[in-house]
């Protein structure tokens, strides 16, 4: 054997050593109970969190003070991360992932057990909360969401006046002669794509449940085609289409700016932009910021009715857990409980509460004076509904497929919408059928 | 440490041939390459090869990136890519890129030429031809966003020359092709420049002043001399270039994320594994793209063989 062969085997063995991939065994179905006595509690936990701005302007910090005083045994500490999904992600192939941490959205619901303990049974926690059909495996749920959103249009209210809309459309059809108006009686883009960041195009599958009124809209999303005509996705992306299509958005899509947008919008440069409840309080914030009157900020729904009523979906935000390798499960349970119940980071954020019987924010009481029903969709394929997305590679909670959608839109890329939408939902009963076998 | 043994060897193995050196000596000698290279080794094994080996592992499973189970499905995932043809349109966007290495080798090549010469200022002209590959990809991205914008930077000096062009530069896949590849060209103009520069300053000055006695004119000189002369670094560069235009990644990823018509098999990867989850399939993708780059610098050095280069 000479000195190559030698070496080979040397780096051969080295690679054979390191190419072995972990599967080590896990601790499966620990729970975090809640503590009986909270002057008992001891130990410094983590919070893995994604609000980076609350962490760097010390609101956080704030919200821990006051969690110590009902918890002074409990020290929190906050590890706020910029690329959250990214880097959570890989922290997770490790016990290391912090005490208490937001569920990231790779996570199959299947492996919740494997990675986080349970907070309690579905049936106790679902007579408080909501949102437990989103963590819950097996009767036991894993996750809670510290606030809820609505998806909608986010508009400039004055913009709309000026063009004589004043009630809600109720139909795409209405809603694009709104943003029509809109063009040509004033000076604001009529609305706003976000493609570059691509994300706010992912927001349109919000419309989930917004269309049918169906609180089975997941089921009948993962058992059906939600691009067949009269779909909820057929629907909402022909009306995308559509807006672009008509040339009622910004000149060059391409280049558009998150940031940048938030003032405009406020400013009346921009009329409408579909997001969510979230996003109001950023466009108060900006209109703030440039002077204007927060006042002008609206919220509407999709223009869609069932029965003369305008339907909404809570959707929850990221799920705070505990760790399931943590040593101070009961303090992290502590922490998840007394920011859940206590903290009032719901209303800090004007948002829809986790609590069933807290009053609606400030901001949705036109929901209620319109008369809006608001629907919790039951979740209970929503893991299917993902794996079908991941699996069929549409991606209905990514941008590429709408980016292809708008650039076709305006003219960029060629290709009939209707064809391309039916495309897409042959992609995804195809898989459905892969899937089912 | 090594410095005395070494002596020690020297020494030992000067008093006579007839006596062999002490046995502890010789390993010494023996050890002492390995021990220098055992930190560069282990970088390399840990941070480059390991993960490739790795890499190769996961392509044979189907694991999704985060969840602690994973199955060994054998060749699915390469059967898989293979039968999607799909997969490998994406590398008509490399066809953009590759047009550009062109252009920006011709364009390293002449002003490496020029500035070898007696320029005035040409520190000065070679800075600024560098400095573009100093900065991060990451920067440059977000920094030709701006400069793309609609009213942004290239329009507001093209209106300073009386040109409205009034066009969405990254709107169509033809434009937005075309202005990411010059971006790339002008990132990595500044290292095959050096490259070229280090390769003709090589060149012994006789020559050229040979040359001049001739009567050769500074064409003749680079036609017979300095092309001659760079033939191992232009190679190198090519196959560069060719690898480079396969495997494009931050500049498209920044700037468009891969939308209208500018996704690259890299950025195709990538959301392969970390939009879908297809960790499996993506680490399958890489190892084909690995393949196909070796095997285009396989076939370029069968086409154009390494001669050995002698001016004199």
């Amino acid at each position: 054997m000479n000195r190559r062969t030698l070496l080979a085997l040397a780096a051969g063995a080295a690679l054979l050593a390191s190419g072995c991939t972990g599967t080590s065994g896990t601790s499966k179905g620990a729970d975090a109970k809640a503590p009986d006595d909270p002057a008992d509690v001891r130990g410094t936990i983590t919070v893995l969190t994604h609000r980076t701005d609350l962490v760097q302007d010390g609101t956080m910090k704030k919200y821990a003070a006051e969690f110590g005083r009902t918890y002074p045994g409990v020290t929190v500490k906050f590890d706020g991360i910029t690329d959250y999904e990214g880097e959570v992600k890989i922290r997770m192939n490790t016990e290391n992932y912090g005490d208490v941490l937001m569920i990231p959205a790779v996570i199959e619901k299947k492996d919740y057990p494997r990675f986080f303990a349970s907070l309690g049974s579905q049936e106790e926690r679902s007579k408080k909360y909501r949102f437990t059909d989103y963590t819950t495996v097996e009767g036991k749920v894993y996750g809670q969401s510290p606030l809820g959103a609505l998806p909608g249009f986010i508009y400039n209210k004055k913009v709309w006046r000026e063009a004589g809309v004043t009630d809600w459309p109720t139909t795409p059809a209405e809603f694009l002669a709104g943003l029509k108006a809109i063009k040509s009686k004033t000076d604001a883009i009529p609305y706003y794509t976000n493609f570059k960041d691509g994300w706010p195009l992912s927001q349109w599958t919000g419309v989930r449940g917004s269309v049918s009124c169906d609180e089975q809209a997941t089921t009948r999303w993962a058992e059906g085609n939600p691009w067949a005509e009269g779909g909820e996705l057929r629907v909402a992306d022909t009306l995308l289409y559509d807006i672009v299509h008509e040339g009622l958005v910004e000149k060059d899509p391409t280049t558009t700016n998150w940031e940048a947008s938030k003032p405009r919008l406020a400013k009346g440069e921009i009329a409408t932009m579909w997001l969510g409840s979230w996003a109001v309080i950023q466009m108060q914030g900006a209109a703030k910021q440039a002077g204007t009157d927060p006042g002008d900020i609206g919220f509407m729904p999709f223009p869609a009715q069932k029965d003369g009523t305008f339907c909404a979906v809570t959707s929850p935000d990221y799920n705070q857990a505990v760790n399931v390798h943590s040593e101070h499960k009961e303090a992290a349970r502590a922490w998840i409980d007394w920011f859940t119940d206590k903290s009032g980071y719901a209303e800090d954020n004007l948002a829809l509460s986790p609590l069933k019987d807290a009053p609606l924010p400030g901001i949705l009481k036109p929901y209620e004076e319109a008369g809006v029903k608001l629907l919790d969709l039951d979740d209970a394929e929503g893991a299917r509904l993902k794996t079908i997305e991941n699996q069929s590679e549409v991606g209905i909670n990514k941008p590429d497929y709408r980016k292809e959608l708008v650039d076709m839109a305006r003219g960029a890329r060629k290709g009939d919408p209707d064809d391309y939408l039916d495309g897409l939902g042959e992609k995804w009963t195809e898989t459905q059928k892969s899937l089912g076998n | 440490m090594a410095g005395t043994t070494e002596t020690a060897a020297v020494k030992a193995a000067a008093e006579a041939a007839a006596t062999p050196a002490p046995r502890q000596a010789r390993l010494w000698r023996g050890a002492t390459p390995w021990l220098f290279l055992l930190a560069p080794l282990t970088l390399l094994i840990v941070f480059t090869y390991a993960p490739i080996a790795n890499m190769v592992a996961y392509s044979f499973t189907d694991w999704d990136g985060v969840s602690p189970e994973l199955r060994y499905t054998g060749t699915e995932n390469y059967a898989e890519l293979f039968t999607r043809s799909e997969l490998f349109e994406v590398f008509w966007v490399s066809g953009y890129y590759l047009v550009a290495s062109v252009v920006q080798i011709v364009a390293a090549l002449y002003f490496a030429t020029i500035l070898s010469f007696n320029v005035r200022f040409r520190n000065f002209f070679k800075g600024v031809l560098f400095f573009p590959y100093l900065i991060n990809g990451v920067a440059i991205g977000f920094v030709f966003l701006y400069f793309f914008q609609d009213g942004g930077t290239l329009d507001s000096v093209l209106s300073l020359f009386g040109v409205e062009t009034d066009r969405a530069w990254l709107g169509t896949p033809e434009s937005a092709n075309t202005s990411l590849a010059a971006v790339s060209v002008w990132r990595y103009l500044g290292l095959n420049f050096v490259l070229f520069l280090g390769a003709i300053q090589s060149i012994p000055g006789e020559l050229y002043e040979a040359a001049e006695l001739d009567g050769a004119n500074r064409w003749q000189q680079f036609r017979h001399i300095i092309a001659p002369g760079i033939k191992p670094v232009l190679s190198l560069t090519v196959i560069l270039s060719i690898s480079g235009s396969l495997s494009v990644f931050e500049i498209p990823y920044i700037m468009t994320g891969g939308a209208t018509g500018t996704e690259t098999f890299v950025i195709q990867t990538v959301k392969l594994a970390f939009q879908f989850n297809k960790t499996g399939l993506a680490s399958a993708a890489a190892v084909v793209l690995l393949l196909i780059v070796l095997a285009v610098t396989w076939v370029q050095r069968r086409l154009a063989p390494d001669d050995k280069v002698d001016l004199v």
